[in-house]
């Protein structure tokens, strides 16, 4: 990019000047009806809020159509995450918690508000609460009943604690009568929250 | 896995990655999201492939000795978007520097 007028200034200099460049850039291309600015906007906010958790999604599909990819999944989250072609979080590990009927792991992140994005997109505002962060931990069983989940007296609760080096994500269990449907079907039964702990998976008859 | 083109851009690795905190998009200005929203729209489009801009992007960092990602990754983007541009034909040089100057220039007072 050379053109006479842009000298190598300060970096602020530069900075606006490419300000400028991007708003000319983008009067011109929507002029053309190449882009419209709601276009843009809307892509900014999907990439923004949306696109992460489906990573997350496909790990856990897989898992429950994949035993063998289960096993590798539950001893070495980050590896088998890595099969998936998702890194790990600025290096920290991911360790996957299964959930089955007797025992239901549920993730916070006590100190601030740590969380496995690359798998998980980023985290809910509730996550980063000051209420959900100290209330996961003394009283499980009653923030999981305000997310909707009455579990029997029998049903074991772990709260795992993120830190920056090991983050924590939780493989729900597969749905009753899922058997005969198909990845892209399973997909849609996945939430983001089923894989903090805070829910469980849907059932194919609440998502029809 | 074959991956839908928009979990590639978000999962780019090495010097390419996006920029981000704890998972979350890092836009120090506002037009580094205007940069960044244009090269995504368009490929959503399907105005380009994204490969064209992708390997844009890795020439434009390893040009300027990948320097750390902030903030000179959406000048590098932007730079890489307005190659694209340019050489699609979707712009020219001439109009960009235009319209760039007339933008200067209705903000002086």
């Amino acid at each position: 990019m050379t053109t006479g007028e842009h000298q190598e200034g300060s970096h602020t200099h530069e900075e606006a000047y490419t300000a400028l460049r991007t708003r000319a850039l983008e009067s011109l291309l929507v002029e053309k009806g190449l882009l419209s600015t709601d276009a843009i906007d809307a892509m900014v906010q999907a990439y923004e809020q949306d696109i992460g958790p489906m990573n997350g999604i496909q790990v856990v599909v897989r898992a429950w159509m994949d035993p063998a990819y289960k096993t590798r999944l539950l001893e070495n989250g980050t590896g088998a995450i890595a099969e998936m072609g998702y890194a790990g979080a600025e290096g920290s590990e991911i360790v996957v918690l299964e959930n089955t009927p007797t025992v239901q792991n549920m993730v916070v992140c006590t100190l601030c508000s740590c969380y496995p994005w690359p798998v998980l997109g980023l985290p809910p505002s509730w996550y980063k609460s000051a209420a959900y962060r100290s209330r996961a931990v003394i009283e499980p069983r009653s923030v999981l009943r305000d997310f909707g989940m009455e579990l029997p007296e029998s049903v074991e609760i772990r709260v795992w604690d993120s830190s920056a080096d090991v983050r924590y994500m939780v493989l729900p269990e597969r749905p009753e009568g899922t058997e005969g449907l198909g990845e892209a079907e399973l997909m849609e039964l996945v939430s983001r929250d089923s894989m903090i702990g805070v829910a469980k998976a849907n059932s194919p008859s609440a998502v029809a | 896995m074959n991956q839908p083109t928009a979990l590639q851009i978000s999962n780019m690795e090495g010097p390419g990655a996006l920029p981000r905190s704890n998972g979350e998009l890092i836009f120090n200005e506002p037009w580094e999201a205007r940069a960044f929203g244009m090269a995504v729209a368009m490929e959503s489009q399907g105005t380009y492939q994204w490969e064209d801009f992708r390997s844009r992007l890795i020439k434009q960092i390893s040009q300027d000795g990948q320097q750390d990602a902030e903030p000179e990754y959406y000048q590098q983007w932007f730079a890489a978007l307005e190659d694209l541009a340019v050489s699609f034909g979707f712009v020219t040089e001439e109009e960009l520097d235009r319209r760039t100057q007339e933008i200067a220039s209705s903000e002086e007072h």
